[in-house]
């Protein structure tokens, strides 16, 4: 019959978006029973290209074969139905339902309108016992690990009979243990028998868990390669078109008085009477970075809110410079703290206001903006907003008059980096400020910190990339359920201790200082 | 091709078109209805709905009727103004109506019982419709409590107390307060040569008034710090608090000068003495509402909300045109409900044409 060894081809697709060109004549071939890698920097066309193999754009060109056998994908059923399943970066998942309710919805087995559920119950245990993924049937998501909700999305694709098996970067929201058991789970899965493409630009991962790798750069192929014969310097160098140096360079730090004081801190979450941060103590000095490392959903964002003044704090005291801020206003606070929000969106600017008015959205208040009687000093902001435009290389369409909504993350990113710095901060909070962002953005904004941290600014960083924290810190605080348990050198620590601690199997008490 | 994209990016461009279209689709559903109606006068009983005032041959009965319709634009103007400022800061104040409603309480009181002068008047409406307009902004910014709720919750209070406050000065054998000018002549809005010029008694300075505070808004909005804060409220308020700004008194002086816009619009018709409030009406007076109609065909922008809310005046008095031999008497209000109800889509066909432009290519 000459059966083609290929799961799924994807021949020649472009898509096209005004103007650009999202994904220029890709071809992906996924062998059967392989785990094929797709490397290439955000914004490279992985997900466009994704998406289009998921039915969510249709291609401007290009065909897709499923088994040798020419399809089309027109939507997400479609997709469904050629076997093709899906791992969201962000799952999707019903927070109140059990794991087994989650993973019928959609293809429930009802008799007279009733579910019946036994028979799913049975196929769902013999699923999980078949790859090895301990999940029970009948804990809520709410309740379970964030591992065990993405082996809940596995089981999710596998009770649909699919054997095409997309995971985009799944490893994101893992801790090295999970990570590793995730790997091994995957490995199973091809062993089994089914096809997997895996998303992800973390080197390290591709080199351990992949057969072979494709990379794109900027919308455009660049190659396949056999894990066995490459290395990651190869495939970095695929991926970026130059060399990119990994690390940080940096002297060692000098460090000044202490700047930040946390003592005893506890913050509540949106749901009052449970405390996220629980207790917390720590310094922060002139002229040192101090990262607190931890998996997403610890209390670092409670924390943030607390010292930043976004929410109230429940208990313990915050001094800045030696004054205590426990209960002040965010102004108050603003007028030696820069804080560079988790989610700039959100917290980090207006995106329906210009780039102009988002720079003089932390000091808009100041007499050199705003005259007397209330009127805003455009001119004047026009001049500053375009010096901090040049100075740190902020791109948009239009200048300052650009709406921030239009630009690129990369640069609103910037802007807020330059309206934070430019405001010659004590202490700069920096919480995920490189998330989402290509390589190329995420050194530029590593230098800055650095150089702030050089200024003698003292740098409270939290940040959910173990690379980022070991690069950029002098000294590592691990958050685990709302408490910081340990204190590490980044010299004198490695990514599995941290991840021991970072996963609760392993906790220090720490005193308030060094 | 370049130009032609580029103009149709273009905010302002968008608005007026959209407000055309809506303008132009309200007249043509306004024209289908008339036309089920009956057929053969259809065209014509549209043409006098759009004539409005222009239905009279000779030149002094048009100025006097274009008077009566500019005497009920500025209570309009200043209630979709109202409406305009509060959806700058991200609030939909539907309770417009009720603050236009203490606003006629007010200044008919001060009129009427106190033989107050206009302009004390006028600020005794100001007054009522911040108070009630702070309501809101209270529980808003307080309790969480939706200002749509409780600004609808508001309206029928204030009508139910407008009804009872104002029976104190109504005349005896009408549910109608007492006219202005058999009491206190000095609590109508002078005119300045107005009123000869339109041939029309109730042709005042309110008029002139209504477009100066509709630029005074503008000017508040685009050029002040206080605007800047409003408006980054309005757009994002997480932002807001983010960069220090106090959103919940954002949230509670918007909605007090927003409740001050519409209370000042009732004084400016009741103060020219072209109507008398009745006391025993059972509905909330329509004009707060339609400023909602006014502000969106206006595109959310003070300046062309004048010019919207003249619009919808112009049609909502050319309804009285109509030949009511031929079509039932309700139909005008119909037909100008209608036009009205279309004109508030101004957003959804921009929507439309932002995502048409998307769909047509371009990346989010």
């Amino acid at each position: 019959m000459g059966e083609t060894p290929y799961a799924i081809e994807m021949l020649g697709i472009t898509k096209r978006f005004s103007g650009i060109t999202a994904n220029d004549d890709i071809t992906l071939q996924l062998k059967k029973g392989e785990i094929h890698a797709l490397l290439g920097e955000n914004g490279a066309g992985k997900s466009t290209l994704m998406s289009i193999l998921f039915g969510l754009y249709q291609p401007d060109e290009g065909i897709i074969k499923k088994d040798g056998k020419e399809v089309k994908v027109i939507d997400p059923n479609a997709a469904d139905r050629l076997g093709i399943g899906m791992v969201h970066q962000h799952f999707q998942l019903v927070e109140c339902f059990t794991v087994l309710e989650n993973i019928v919805l959609g293809v429930e087995t009802t008799k007279h309108g009733f579910l019946q559920q036994k028979e799913a119950r049975k196929k769902i245990m013999e699923l999980s016992d078949r790859y090895g993924l301990m999940i029970d049937p009948d804990a809520r998501i709410s309740d379970i690990t964030v591992g065990m909700q993405q082996r809940t999305e596995i089981l999710k694709m596998l009770y649909r009979d699919s054997d095409v098996l997309i995971f985009d970067e799944p490893t994101a929201v893992l801790t090295p243990q999970e990570i590793e058991e995730l790997i091994k789970i995957l490995k199973n899965l091809a062993a089994e028998g089914k096809s997997i493409l895996f998303i992800s630009h973390k080197l390290n991962e591709i080199m351990e868990v992949a057969d072979r790798c494709s990379v794109i750069r900027r919308g455009k192929y660049i190659g396949t390669v056999d894990i066995d014969a490459t290395t990651p310097e190869e495939l970095s160098r695929m991926m970026c078109g130059h060399d990119v140096k990994l690390s940080v360079d940096k002297e060692p730090a000098k460090t000044g008085e202490v700047i930040l004081e946390v003592a005893g801190l506890s913050v509540h979450g949106k749901k009052k009477g449970k405390e996220k941060v629980r207790n917390v103590s720590f310094n922060v000095r002139a002229g040192e970075i101090v990262c607190i490392a931890g998996i997403d959903g610890n209390g670092q964002t409670e924390l943030v809110y607390g010292l930043t003044g976004l929410t109230p704090v429940s208990g313990g005291k915050i001094s800045l410079c030696g004054e205590d801020i426990t209960h002040a206003s965010v102004r108050k606070r603003s007028e030696k703290m820069s804080h560079i929000p988790e989610d700039r969106h959100k917290h980090g600017l207006v995106l329906d206001y210009s780039l102009e008015y988002n720079m003089v959205l932390q000091r808009y208040f100041e007499p050199q903006f705003v005259s007397g009687a209330g009127f805003l000093k455009k001119k004047v902001i026009r001049e500053y907003a375009e010096r901090l435009i040049n100075t740190y290389d902020v791109r948009s369409g239009e200048g300052a008059q650009t709406t921030v909504r239009s630009m690129s993350g990369g640069n609103q990113q910037k802007a807020i980096i330059a309206r934070e710095i430019d405001r010659g901060p004590k202490l700069l909070v920096a919480v995920q400020p490189t998330r989402g962002l290509d390589v190329g953005a995420i050194e530029n904004i590593h230098k800055q910190l650095v150089a702030e941290r050089d200024r003698g600014t003292a740098v409270l960083l939290v940040s959910l990339e173990l690379e980022e924290v070991m690069n950029l810190s002098d000294r590592i605080l691990v958050m685990y359920e709302g408490e910081i348990v340990g204190e590490f050198d980044p010299k004198k620590t490695d990514n599995e201790e941290l991840g021991m601690y970072m996963s609760g199997a392993k906790r220090n008490t720490v005193e308030a200082d060094r | 091709m370049k130009d032609n994209k580029s103009m149709l990016k273009n905010e302002g461009f968008q608005s007026v078109f959209a407000a055309l279209i809506c303008i132009i689709a309200g007249l043509l559903v306004g024209y289908i209805v008339l036309a089920i109606i009956n057929p053969a006068e259809a065209t014509e009983a549209m043409l006098d709905i759009i004539r409005n005032f222009a239905n009279y041959p000779r030149t002094s009965a048009k100025m006097k009727y274009l008077g009566n319709t500019l005497v009920k634009v500025a209570p309009l103007l200043m209630c979709a103004l109202s409406v305009n400022f509060c959806y700058k800061t991200g609030l939909f104040n539907i309770g417009a109506a009720g603050q236009y409603v203490v606003g006629a309480a007010a200044s008919l009181y001060g009129a009427l019982a106190w033989h107050m002068p206009w302009y004390v008047c006028i600020l005794m409406a100001m007054a009522a419709g911040i108070i009630w307009g702070a309501l809101v902004g209270l529980l808003k910014a307080y309790g969480n409590v939706n200002e749509v709720i409780s600004g609808i919750m508001l309206n029928w209070i204030a009508l139910y107390l407008t009804n009872m406050l104002l029976g104190t000065v109504s005349e005896a054998a009408t549910p109608y307060t007492t006219q202005i000018k058999s009491v206190n002549t000095d609590a109508l809005i002078p005119d300045l040569g107005l009123r000869s010029l339109f041939i029309n008694r109730y042709v005042t300075l309110a008029i002139p008034f209504s477009v100066i505070i509709a630029v005074a808004v503008w000017v508040v909005l685009t050029k002040t710090k206080f605007g800047y804060e409003l408006c980054a409220t309005g757009f994002n308020r997480n932002a807001a608090k983010y960069s220090g700004m106090n959103e919940k008194r954002n949230v509670i002086m918007s909605l007090m000068i927003g409740g001050a816009l519409a209370a000042v619009g009732a004084s400016f018709l009741y103060l020219s003495g072209y109507e008398q409030w009745q006391t025993t009406q059972s509905a909330v007076p329509a004009m707060g509402f339609n400023g909602i109609a006014a502000t969106f065909l206006g595109g959310l922008n003070p300046i062309g909300t004048i010019f919207a809310s003249y619009f919808i005046q112009h049609i909502t008095s050319g309804g009285a045109y109509l030949d009511t031999n031929i079509y039932p008497s309700q139909i005008a209000d119909l037909i100008t409900a209608i036009i009205i109800y279309l004109c508030g889509f101004v957003l959804f066909f921009k929507h439309l044409m932002n995502t048409k432009r998307a769909s047509k290519g371009g990346n989010n």
